[in-house]
C-alpha cells in the first residue's frame, strides 16, 4: 500500500518536469527554467502540496516548509498536526534523540487544539518521564482520542511522583471527554484518576491498557467497565481481576468485548497466592462475548500455577514466560478448549510429548505455538503436527530441544513436518559460534 | 628479473592451506614473511591480555616452524602504511602476497596498501582462504544481496560448487629455492614482542587454556576428528561447558587452521562412516554459521552497530554503565551468568550455549542493554571473536536482526541448571559458593540464611544480591520488544510475540480523498491490515492497526525515533548526522593496527539503498526492512491476498526494475519445491525474497 500511495504520488510529480521528488527540491528558481509560471512548485494548489505533506515525514514536512510562504503555511495545517509522537530521552540512558524543545513549545503553543492522537515515548530516565507529565498538564485545549504513555526502557513513570503523574494525567481526562483510548501500561494511575476519567470519557472509551499499575485497586477498574459501556479491549493484572468485574464487562448494556489481556505476575515470588476466577464468571463472559480473545501472560514460579487450569478456563492465547510444569501444560490440554496460541519459553528436562499430544487433540483452535526450552522426542512433535495439519498457522520450536529417536533424525523431521502442514518448514536455529 | 617476495600475515597464521604464501614462493628469488604490528597501540586497544597471548603464541609457533625451513617470521613494528613504503625500498621488493581479508575494514585497509604497492611498483596476489566460500559469489547468487536468514544462506551454499580443495603445506624445497636472507641482528629488530612489551603486566597471569598456534590447531584437529567419529559411533549428545582439548573456534578465528582443511577432513570422515554420498549441510555446522556472518558483513561497514546498519532493527536499548560493568564483571548476583563471564575472563572461551545465555541477559532478556556493549567485551575477551561472527551473533541472539523470533528468552536459573544439573561448573568458577548445596546453587538468595551462613557465603555480603528481579524484567523485555516489532508493519508475522491484538481504533476522519478511496489505512477492513495479527503474536486476529490512523506517519515516525538520524528531531536543523560521529572500535591484533576514526563511507553494497529512490518516506531507517511491497506480507494473510501481494510486486517490478534478469530455472523439478520453500520465506524473510524473483509471480 505504502508503495501504491508512493508511486501515484511520484508519477503525478512527472507532469513537472525536472524534479522527481518534490521534498528534496532545494531552493532555486525554477521559474526562469520553465517559461509558464503557473507550473512554479510555490504555486501549487494548498490541497495538493497538503497531500504531498501527508505522505513526508515531520522533518522531510519541516524542510519543505522552509521553502516557501505557500507551503510554510501548508505546513500548519491543523490536518497535519491530529499526531504527535513526543519522544523524551536523556543523553546518558538512551542512545536515542528527543523531539526538539522548541519543537514541542510550538506545538503547545499552535497545535494543541489540533492533537488527537497522542503518544509519548520515554527512556528510563525519570526525568524524560516528568517532562512528558509537564507537557501534558499543558494540553489543556484539546481533544484528544487516543493517549499512549510509552516507557522503552525502564518503566520510568513509576518513579514520577504520583501526584505529579496523577495531576498531570488527569488534566487530559478532564479536557479531551472524547478519549477513546488509553494505554498507560507501567504508571502510577490510582483509582480517583479513574474516576475522573470515567466521569468524563465514559461514553467513548473503547480500550484501556494499563497493566502492572500498582496503584489501581480492583475496585477502580470496576467502576470503569461498570459505567463504560463501550469498552473493547481491557489489559489489566490478575490481581483486578474479579468475578464482578467479568460480570460487569458481561452486563446486558455492555458493548462486546474483543480483547482482554491479563498478565500474571507474582510480586513476591514465591509467596504470592492467587485467587480462582469462578467458571460462571468466564463462561458469563463468553456468552456475552462470544468471540473476545482471552490473553494471560504468566511471569509465575512453577509452584505458583495451582490456582490456574484447574476447571474450564476461556483462554484463547497462552503465554509462559517461565518454566512450567508438566502437569500444567496437561491441565492445558484438558481445560482450554478456546487455545488459539501458546507460547512456553521453558519447562523441565522430561519430554512434553503426551501433554503436547492432548493440547493438539483438545484445543481445537490451536493454530501458533511456540516452544523455547521445552524437550519433545521427534516422534512425538511429528505426531503433534500431525494432528493439527495445515491449522497451525505458526509452528516455532528451537532445534536443540528436538530429541532424535528412532523414528527420526533431525533431517527427516524437517521433510515429515512441512509434508503435515503442507509448507517448508524448519526448526530455528542459534548459531552454534 | 629478480623476484623478492613479501608475504603479510594478518590472519591465515598457517603454513599449511595458504594460498598466498604458496604465491610468493612461486618462482621468487628470496622471501620474507612479515607480521606488522605497533606495540604503541597495543596496550590501548579493546583487546584483552588473553588475545593477545594467544596471538604471540601463535607467532612464535609460526616462527619456529619457518626456522625448521631456515626462514623467520619478520615481526616489523608500526602501522602498515608507514612500514611498507619502507620495507619495499630497503628490501627491494618486487612482489607482495596476502590473504583475502573479507571485512569491511580490512578490505579498505588493502585496498589502500595494494594501491601504495602499485605504486612502488610493486606486483600484489591476494587470495582467498579465511572463508570457504567466495562471499561476493554467494551474494552474487541471492540477486546481489546476503541472504539474511540461515535458511536462505544454506540453500544458496548447497547450489555452490564444494570449496577449494585445501593446498598442502609449504616445503623444505619450495623454501630453499627462495631462500630468506636473515640478517644477523633479526632478533634486535623483528623479533616477536612479549606481553610486557606491548604493555601488559603478566606477574600472577596464569597458564593459557589455549595455546595460540599451528602446531596446536593441527594436533585438536586430529583429536577433534577423532571425537567426532566417536560421537557418530555412540550417538552420545555432548555439550560441556568447559575448555575442550578439541575446540577449534580460536585457530579458525586467527586462521592457524585453515577452514578448508577442516571441512573436507569432516567430510572424508562422514563418507568413510556414513557411506552415503553426498554429506548434509548441517555436518559442517559451525563452518557455515561463520560464513554466514561473514557474508552478512562483507559490505556492510556499520555491521557492528545499531545506527547506520540497514539489517539492523532498531531497539530503545537503556544506557547503563553500572549495570554493564556487573555483567561484563560478573557480579550480576545469577551465578550461571556470573560462571560463564568468569570463564570467558579467565579463559578467553565459553559454550555457545553459555554465549546465548549471557547474550540474552544483557540484552533482550533482563538487562535491556545494547547488544554493541556486549560484542564490545566479548571483542576484548573472547579468544575466537571474529568482527562479522562477533557482531552477527550479538544481533542474532539480541533479536535485532536476521528474522529471530523473541518470545523465547533464556531464564537465568533455569537454563544453568538444565545445562549442567550439578553446578559443578558454577562452583569451579565461583569458588565462593562452592558449599551450596544443587538445589540453590543456581539462586542462592532464595537459600535460608542458616544455609548461607553455614557454606560461608551471605547473599549481599560475600556474593552479591540479584540484580534485577528476572520474572519481572523479562516481562518488561517482552513488552518492550512487541513495541519494536510493532512498529516495524513488515516484520510481521514471524515472530511470536510481534503484537498482541487490540481493537481497531476508530477510523479517524481519512485525511485526504486519496486516502479515502485506496489506501488509508482506516478505511481498510481490519483483516487487511498488515498487522492483524496474534496475541502471542503467533497468529491472526483480526484487529489491530493501534492507533496509528496515518500508518505511514505512524511508522515514520515511531521507528523514526530510534533511527532516523533527524526524524523527530530540531526542526531548525536538520541534517545533523550522527552516524559519521562514530569511532570504530579499538585494534584487532590480527590486523596489527588501528582502527582507522574516519568514517568509512563506501556505503554502495548496503542493500537498503536500492530502496532508496522509491520511496518518499524513506527517512524511515525501518524502510531497510521493507525493501519491497511485501510490507503488507503477514502469515495470517489468505491466498487471495498473496495474489494481491503478487500483482502489486509484478507491477512494481514491471515499472520499477525492468533490468532484474528472470531467473533462468535450470532444472525443471526443482522448481516446485523451489516455490514451497520460497512461498515459506517469503513468510519468513519479507526482506531478501524481494529479491528472490518469485516463481509464483511468473
Amino acid at each position: 500500500m505504502k508503495r501504491r500511495r508512493t508511486s501515484n504520488l511520484t508519477s503525478k510529480c512527472h507532469t513537472f518536469p525536472s524534479h522527481k521528488e518534490p521534498a528534496k527540491r532545494q531552493k532555486r528558481p525554477t521559474s526562469s527554467l520553465t517559461p509558464f509560471p503557473v507550473r512554479d512548485w510555490g504555486n501549487l494548489p494548498h490541497h495538493v502540496v497538503l497531500q504531498i505533506f501527508q505522505h513526508l515525514s515531520l522533518v522531510d514536512r519541516a524542510r519543505a516548509s522552509s521553502v516557501c510562504r505557500c507551503w510554510n503555511s501548508v505546513f500548519h495545517t491543523p490536518d497535519l498536526w491530529r499526531r504527535f509522537e513526543f519522544e523524551l530521552n536523556q543523553p546518558a540512558t538512551s542512545y536515542l534523540r528527543s523531539t526538539h524543545p522548541d519543537l514541542i513549545q510550538q506545538i503547545i503553543k499552535k497545535h494543541a487544539q489540533h492533537l488527537q492522537y497522542v503518544s509519548f515515548k520515554v527512556d528510563s530516565c525519570t526525568e524524560s518521564a516528568e517532562a512528558a507529565c509537564d507537557i501534558l498538564s499543558q494540553l489543556v485545549n484539546c481533544t484528544i482520542k487516543t493517549l499512549g504513555l510509552i516507557s522503552t526502557a525502564r518503566p520510568s513513570f513509576m518513579d514520577v511522583s504520583q501526584a505529579h503523574f496523577v495531576s498531570a494525567l488527569t488534566v487530559v481526562f478532564v479536557n479531551s471527554k472524547s478519549l477513546s483510548s488509553i494505554k498507560i501500561d507501567d504508571t502510577p494511575v490510582d483509582d480517583p484518576s479513574l474516576k475522573v476519567l470515567v466521569a468524563n470519557n465514559s461514553d467513548t472509551l473503547k480500550l484501556l491498557k494499563m497493566s502492572s499499575c500498582p496503584h489501581v485497586s480492583p475496585a477502580g477498574i470496576l467502576c470503569v467497565a461498570d459505567q463504560c459501556h463501550g469498552l473493547r479491549e481491557l489489559a489489566l493484572n490478575y490481581h483486578l481481576l474479579s468475578d464482578e468485574l467479568l460480570l460487569a464487562l458481561s452486563s446486558e448494556k455492555h458493548a462486546h468485548l474483543e480483547h482482554l489481556r491479563i498478565d500474571v505476575v507474582s510480586e513476591n515470588p514465591g509467596q504470592t497466592h492467587f485467587h480462582t476466577i469462578k467458571r460462571s464468571s468466564w463462561d458469563a463472559l463468553i456468552r456475552h462475548s462470544p468471540k473476545v480473545n482471552i490473553v494471560m501472560y504468566f511471569f509465575l514460579y512453577e509452584e505458583e500455577f495451582e490456582p490456574f487450569f484447574c476447571e474450564e478456563t476461556p483462554v484463547t492465547h497462552l503465554y509462559f514466560g517461565r518454566a512450567v510444569s508438566k502437569e500444567m501444560l496437561g491441565r492445558i490440554g484438558l481445560n482450554c478448549p478456546r487455545l488459539v496460541e501458546l507460547v512456553v519459553c521453558a519447562n523441565g528436562l522430561e519430554p512434553l510429548d503426551e501433554e503436547l499430544i492432548r493440547i493438539a487433540e483438545r484445543c481445537k483452535s490451536l493454530t501458533a505455538i511456540g516452544l523455547g526450552e521445552c524437550e519433545v522426542t521427534c516422534s512425538g512433535f511429528v505426531e503433534f503436527v500431525k494432528m493439527c495439519g495445515g491449522r497451525l498457522t505458526q509452528l516455532s520450536i528451537m532445534e536443540e530441544v528436538l530429541i532424535p529417536d528412532s523414528s527420526y533424525n533431525m533431517e527427516q523431521i524437517h521433510s515429515e513436518v512441512s509434508k503435515h502442514l503442507g509448507r517448508m518448514w524448519f526448526p530455528d536455529m542459534m548459531p552454534t559460534w | 628479473m629478480v623476484v623478492n617476495s613479501v608475504h603479510w600475515f594478518r590472519k591465515g597464521l598457517r603454513l599449511h592451506d595458504n594460498p598466498a604464501l604458496q604465491e610468493a614462493l612461486n618462482g621468487a628469488d628470496t622471501v620474507r614473511c612479515v607480521y606488522i604490528l605497533d606495540p604503541w597501540f597495543a596496550g590501548a586497544a579493546n583487546v584483552g591480555i588473553n588475545r593477545w597471548r594467544f596471538l604471540l603464541e601463535a607467532l612464535e609457533d609460526l616462527d619456529s616452524s619457518l626456522k625448521k625451513l631456515n626462514s623467520r617470521l619478520f615481526v616489523v613494528r608500526g602501522q602498515p602504511t608507514d612500514v611498507f613504503p619502507r620495507l619495499f625500498k630497503e628490501w627491494n621488493v618486487t612482489r607482495l602476497t596476502l590473504e583475502y581479508d573479507p571485512e569491511p575494514y580490512g578490505k579498505e585497509r588493502d585496498g589502500a596498501i595494494i594501491k601504495m604497492a602499485q605504486e612502488f611498483g610493486v606486483e600484489t596476489a591476494v587470495r582467498n582462504s579465511h572463508t570457504l566460500y567466495n562471499l561476493d559469489r554467494i551474494i552474487e547468487m541471492n540477486n546481489n544481496s546476503p541472504p539474511l536468514t540461515f535458511k536462505r544462506f544454506q540453500t544458496i551454499v548447497s547450489r555452490l560448487e564444494l570449496p577449494r580443495r585445501p593446498l598442502a603445506p609449504i616445503t623444505q624445497q619450495q623454501m630453499n629455492r627462495c631462500p630468506t636472507q636473515i640478517p644477523d641482528n633479526h632478533d634486535q629488530l623483528y623479533s616477536i614482542p612479549s606481553l610486557e612489551e606491548l604493555g601488559f603486566r603478566t606477574e600472577g597471569l596464569p597458564p593459557a587454556v589455549w595455546r595460540g598456534g599451528e602446531s596446536e590447531a593441527l594436533e585438536r584437529l586430529s583429536r577433534h576428528l577423532d571425537k567426532k567419529v566417536w560421537v557418530a559411533s555412540t550417538r552420545v549428545k555432548t555439550c560441556s561447558l568447559y575448555a575442550s582439548p578439541t575446540g577449534l573456534s580460536p585457530y579458525l578465528r586467527f586462521g592457524c587452521l585453515s577452514c578448508r582443511v577442516l571441512y573436507y577432513n569432516l567430510r572424508e570422515i562422514y563418507m568413510k562412516l556414513c557411506k552415503r554420498s553426498t554429506p548434509p549441510l548441517s555436518l559442517y555446522g559451525q563452518l557455515l554459521w561463520r560464513e554466514f556472518f561473514y557474508t552478512a558483513a562483507t559490505n556492510n561497514p556499520n555491521f557492528d552497530r545499531m545506527e547506520g546498519n540497514p539489517i539492523c532493527v532498531q531497539i530503545p536499548w537503556d544506557q547503563n554503565p553500572e549495570a554493564l560493568a556487573k555483567w561484563a564483571e560478573g557480579r550480576t548476583g545469577f551465578p550461571w551468568i556470573d560462571a560463564i563471564m568468569t570463564q570467558l575472563r579467565q579463559e578467553g572461551w565459553i559454550h555457545h550455549r553459555a554465549r546465548h545465555a549471557v547474550a540474552c541477559f544483557l540484552t533482550r532478556g533482563d538487562l535491556w542493554i545494547s547488544w554493541e556493549s556486549g560484542m564490545k567485551v566479548f571483542e576484548e575477551l573472547l579468544l575466537d571473536a571474529d568482527w562479522s561472527v562477533n557482531a552477527g551473533s550479538w544481533m542474532w541472539l539480541s533479536c535485532s536482526a536476521f528474522f529471530q523470533q523473541f518470545f523465547h528468552c533464556y531464564c537465568p536459573v533455569g537454563f544453568g541448571r538444565r545445562t549442567d544439573p550439578s553446578g559443578d561448573y558454577i562452583r569451579r568458577y565461583i569458588p565462593i559458593l562452592k558449599d551450596y548445596p544443587n538445589r540453590y546453587i543456581y539462586e542462592p538468595w532464595n537459600a535460608p540464611e542458616s544455609l548461607q551462613k553455614a557454606a560461608n557465603c551471605v547473599v549481599g555480603v560475600h556474593y552479591p544480591k540479584p540484580m534485577i528481579n528476572h520474572a519481572e524484567g523479562s516481562r518488561l523485555n517482552i513488552e518492550r520488544m512487541k513495541q519494536v516489532y510493532q512498529q516495524l508493519s513488515h516484520y510481521r508475522g514471524l515472530s511470536l510475540l510481534a503484537s498482541v491484538p487490540t481493537i481497531q481504533e476508530e477510523a479517524e476522519p481519512p485525511m485526504t480523498d486519496e486516502s479515502q478511496t485506496s489506501s488509508g489505512p482506516g478505511m481498510d477492513t481490519p483483516s487487511l491490515l498488515p498487522d492483524a495479527s496474534g496475541v502471542c503474536g503467533l497468529s491472526v486476529i483480526p484487529s489491530c492497526s493501534s492507533d496509528s490512523p496515518t500508518r505511514i506517519l505512524a511508522d515514520v515516525e515511531a521507528a523514526g525515533c530510534s533511527t532516523a538520524p533527524d526524524s523527530s528531531t530540531s526542526v531548525s536543523h536538520p541534517h545533523h548526522n550522527k552516524a559519521q560521529s562514530h569511532i570504530r572500535p579499538g585494534l584487532d591484533p590480527c590486523t596489527s593496527s588501528a582502527r582507522p576514526t574516519s568514517p568509512i563511507t563506501n556505503m554502495s553494497h548496503i542493500p537498503t539503498s536500492r530502496t532508496k529512490p522509491a520511496s518518499l518516506s524513506s527517512s524511515c531507517p525501518s524502510s531497510s526492512l521493507s525493501l519491497c511491497p511485501g510490507v503488507l506480507q503477514n502469515t495470517s494473510v489468505g491466498t487471495r491476498r498473496k495474489g494481491a501481494i503478487r500483482k502489486v510486486r509484478q507491477s512494481q517490478r514491471q515499472r520499477g526494475r525492468p533490468c532484474c534478469p528472470s531467473t533462468a530455472r535450470e532444472d525443471e523439478e526443482g522448481e516446485e519445491e523451489e516455490r514451497m520453500q520460497e512461498e515459506e520465506e517469503e513468510e519468513r524473510m519479507e526482506d531478501e525474497e524481494t529479491a528472490a524473483e518469485m516463481t509464483g509471480d511468473a
